[in-house]
């Protein structure tokens, strides 16, 4: 095997290199034919396609960017206008976030936005710990805050079934039944354990819970904060929205979740209460719910209680929702394998602990997706108080349009833009986040 | 103690045992429910009766007969200011059906393209469909109504001018003017012979399945039915002497400034809001059809498309025999829940002032103050089509199930 006399060989003995692809194949040029041109038919719809994009996309993109009025102080930067007239939303911005709440007071609902940022956003991360403890905050602490800095705190409670004569009204009659209130839950409570055989400790702990928020509740309400009050009908814009949306999320919740496991129980009376409840609100325009909240709910209740209108339309949204987050939830609990209902129960837990600490955990999780789906349409659904003449963002915007100072034709369209963009933001990000925690969920399940 | 103790043991374990019992307390906690719920219902009605009393409402359904003293501005049955509540508010149901009717077959046709073209294999076409969904989907429904009705229709040209469409659809502020049949004597019997035609057309196919699964050869029972549908009518048309005529609204164009406009009682006008209402309703809910027609194609495995081929079948035969049938058993339910949706939401109609039921009703209740009547009249209406059309489905889903063992 000399180096010289090396046999000629027929065969080769390297790889070639590989060769570079077609160029057609390849890049942007093999894309577009592979999902643009593939075919006469393809070439042609794409090519259509295309134009209507063109024939879309061109006058919005005038009418909002290169037409616009960007500044001006009244209608007549405006008036000539064939684009949108972004000054009026400028001019407005303050009314379509706040409403009429007052100048000097709106740190408060500041302070609000940003505590609900702050309490919502570490919630919603996943890898970020104490998700108890900032439930527990979110859906407690975080609704009294509100409360107390959006209204002012001054419900003026002092009491309210003890008769006059007894006590005068005023924060002595309301000690006095909170004293009362507290003793019969506690007696109660223990009755109930002397009656069932079972210790009173673990309930215990309940009835302190119990006792400390109804505590906290007349605190709340008797307690002077020191704020100026300001009343509801002067709220408006995304306030109003937020507040709609986020109390119907907060007090449908658990209502949902009762409404839900009374569907599935076993007891007759329940389960067609429960039923029925569930499928009036579902058959219902929200609409109509609305005008019953707004016109009938006064007539059901008592002589001398009468109920502040946005109090009325929050009522109606929370009923109405709750019925369909709790078909979202009742699907969530059909998706337990029954193997947990039995393992459960042979570990000798009671129905609430079945629940608490088995059944609702997973089936919650389950359908974070639907529920995030159902809070959508709660938050398009907010829109609709302002048919009963709360100023929500869209009431806000429809009523500013009409304003004498900015009346054009433009001020109308650029309003709904600006609405539109809002809102679709808002619900966009929630689809996303709800798609976020399906694949997340789903990990488990994918191989 | 230790005796007292013992005792109080037993008793305990007695009643506990009792109590414990979880039929007992099924029973019990169920009385317990009833009870509140009783306690609720009694407190609501006894409130509301003395509320009422104190406003000096009489309840009842007496008011109906009283004359209503509002014009409508669509109806599609005799009306006028002389005719009883009762009648004005089954005006106002036949627009809430028109109008859902109409919107359920455009969102029907709109949805079912859009969700076609979100699966198109065409990247463009396909982020089109995607675009379309998200945008509306993610919009409110009211928000998109006031756009359509106060930004869109009414920046059309005003009374004295107008925009033509296919030559045959004219728009401007007073609304949509199109050609209006009109019918003539004999008329009916066209109409007689169209149903006919589709009785017969149904006969056909039926006799054209059999004969399929008999001889495995498949009779051109389409084209004898469209024939029957259409030819049957026709021929009726032309003997009966052309009894359906259209009249065409007249637009004055010549002449003094303000003569100019549509003639009126020329043509039919469709009004704005009506126009409004159903463009907001057929685009919002077309594309929630879209995302439920995508759902059940997908939701057919692909090993049926595959097979369908190994089996010879063609593209267009794989569609119909294969994918339709097994789709449409995924999207018939979720479809329907979106056609009563789309129903309820007519119900916004009241923002932009079409007189539908609830719009109708609005103005019944400000003049009597029958809200108790009023609202359970609406509730009762949507109520009892909600459950209808549930009862049906069930029917519908029990027949075509998937039957297994």
């Amino acid at each position: 095997m000399s180096d010289t006399a090396a046999p000629a060989s027929f065969v080769r003995d390297q790889i070639i290199a590989e060769r570079p692809a077609p160029p057609s194949t390849v890049g942007p040029i093999g894309w577009a034919r592979a999902n643009l041109f593939s075919s006469p038919f393809n070439t042609v719809l794409t090519i259509l396609a295309a134009a209507f994009i063109v024939w879309c996309l061109v006058p919005v993109i005038r009418f909002t960017i290169i037409d616009a009025v960007w500044t001006g102080d009244d209608r007549a930067a405006c008036a000539q206008a064939t684009g949108a007239c972004w000054a009026y939303v400028k001019a407005f911005l303050p009314q379509f976030i706040y409403g009429r709440y007052p100048i000097e007071e709106r740190w408060r609902v500041d302070l609000v936005y940003l505590l609900l940022v702050l309490m919502l956003v570490p919630m919603l991360i996943p890898r970020v710990p104490w998700k108890r403890l900032n439930g527990i905050l979110l859906l407690t602490v975080y609704p009294l805050t509100a409360f107390v800095l959006l209204t002012g705190g001054h419900l003026g409670y002092r009491g309210s079934f003890l008769p006059a004569d007894i006590v005068e009204p005023g924060p002595l009659r309301f000690a006095i039944e909170f004293a009362l209130v507290a003793g019969v839950v506690l007696l109660a409570t223990g009755f109930a354990n002397w009656l069932a055989g079972s210790p009173a400790a673990q309930s215990g702990s309940t009835v302190a819970v119990v006792i400390a928020g109804l505590a906290v509740v007349f605190m709340v309400t008797g307690f002077d904060f020191g704020l100026v009050p300001v009343e509801t009908s002067n709220w408006g814009g995304l306030l109003v929205t937020l507040v709609v949306a986020v109390t119907g999320m907060v007090a449908s919740l658990p209502l949902a979740v009762g409404l839900a496991l009374g569907r599935r129980s076993s007891m007759p009376v329940v389960r067609t209460a429960s039923i029925a409840f569930i499928e009036f609100w579902r058959g219902v325009p929200l609409i109509t719910v609305l005008f019953m909240a707004s016109v009938m709910l006064p007539l059901f209740l008592p002589d001398g209680v009468t109920f502040d209108k946005l109090l009325r339309a929050l009522v109606g949204v929370a009923l109405f929702d709750a019925a369909y987050l709790a078909e979202v939830i009742r699907g969530g609990l059909q998706a337990i394998p029954r193997g947990q209902y039995e393992g459960a129960m042979a570990l000798g837990l009671g129905f609430w602990q079945r629940m608490r600490l088995i059944i609702l955990p997973q089936a919650l999780r389950l359908v974070i997706p639907g529920i995030v789906g159902s809070f959508i349409s709660l938050f398009k659904d907010t829109t609709l108080v302002a048919i009963i003449g709360l100023f929500d963002l869209l009431g806000q915007i429809q009523a500013s349009a009409n304003d004498a100072k900015w009346a054009s034709p433009v001020t109308g369209i650029t309003g709904y833009i600006f609405a539109a963009m809002v809102f679709w933001a808002f619900c966009f990000a929630m689809s996303r986040y709800a798609a976020f925690t399906e694949r997340r969920l789903d990990r488990s399940r994918r191989r | 103690m230790a005796a007292g103790g013992h005792g109080a043991d037993r008793r305990g374990s007695r009643t506990a045992g009792f109590i414990n019992n979880p039929e007992v307390r099924g029973v019990l906690f169920q009385i317990a429910f009833l009870l509140v719920l009783c306690w609720l219902a009694w407190d609501i009605f006894d409130n509301t009766v003395r509320n009422l009393q104190k406003a000096n409402i009489a309840s009842g359904f007496g008011f109906l007969d009283r004359t209503a003293g509002f014009g409508i501005v669509q109806t599609l049955i005799d009306y006028n200011e002389a005719h009883s509540y009762g009648r004005a508010l089954l005006v106002g149901l036949l627009n809430t059906l028109l109008v859902a009717g109409l919107g359920i077959l455009l969102a029907s046709a709109l949805g079912f393209f859009v969700g076609v073209a979100r699966l198109s294999s065409n990247w463009l076409v396909a982020r089109i469909a995607t675009a379309f969904i998200e945008i509306i989907r993610n919009i409110p429904l009211l928000l998109q109504l006031f756009f359509w009705y106060f930004a869109v229709l009414r920046s059309v040209p005003g009374l004295r001018e107008k925009w033509t469409f296919l030559g045959i659809f004219h728009i401007n502020i007073g609304g949509l003017h199109i050609p209006r049949p009109v019918f003539a004597e004999g008329a009916t019997l066209v109409g007689a012979a169209l149903l006919i035609g589709i009785l017969a057309a149904l006969i056909v196919a039926r006799w054209g399945r059999k004969r399929l699964d008999a001889t495995g050869k498949a009779p051109p029972s389409g084209w004898i039915g469209l024939a029957l549908i259409v030819g049957l009518p026709l021929v009726v048309f032309f003997l009966t002497g052309r009894p359906i005529s259209v009249d065409m609204p007249v637009f004055n164009d010549q002449g003094p400034l303000l003569r100019r406009g549509f003639q009126a009682g020329s043509g039919l006008t469709v009004i704005p809001e009506f126009f409004g209402l159903l463009l907001a309703l057929s685009i919002y809910t077309a594309a929630y059809i879209a995302e439920i027609v995508r759902a059940g194609i997908l939701a057919v495995n692909h090993g049926q498309t595959e097979a369908a081929h190994s089996l010879g079948l063609r593209q267009n035969q794989t569609l119909r025999y294969v994918i339709v049938p097994q789709a449409m058993r995924v999207i018939i339910p979720p479809l329907t829940n979106q056609y009563l949706n789309l129903t309820k939401n007519s119900s916004l109609a009241v923002a932009v002032a079409y007189p539908d039921l609830v719009s109708v009703g609005g103005t019944v209740l400000n003049q009597t103050g029958q809200a108790v009547e009023m609202v359970s009249i609406w509730m009762i209406f949507y109520l009892g089509l909600s459950l209808l059309t549930s009862y049906v489905m069930n029917i519908w889903n029990r027949r075509v199930a998937l039957v297994e063992r």
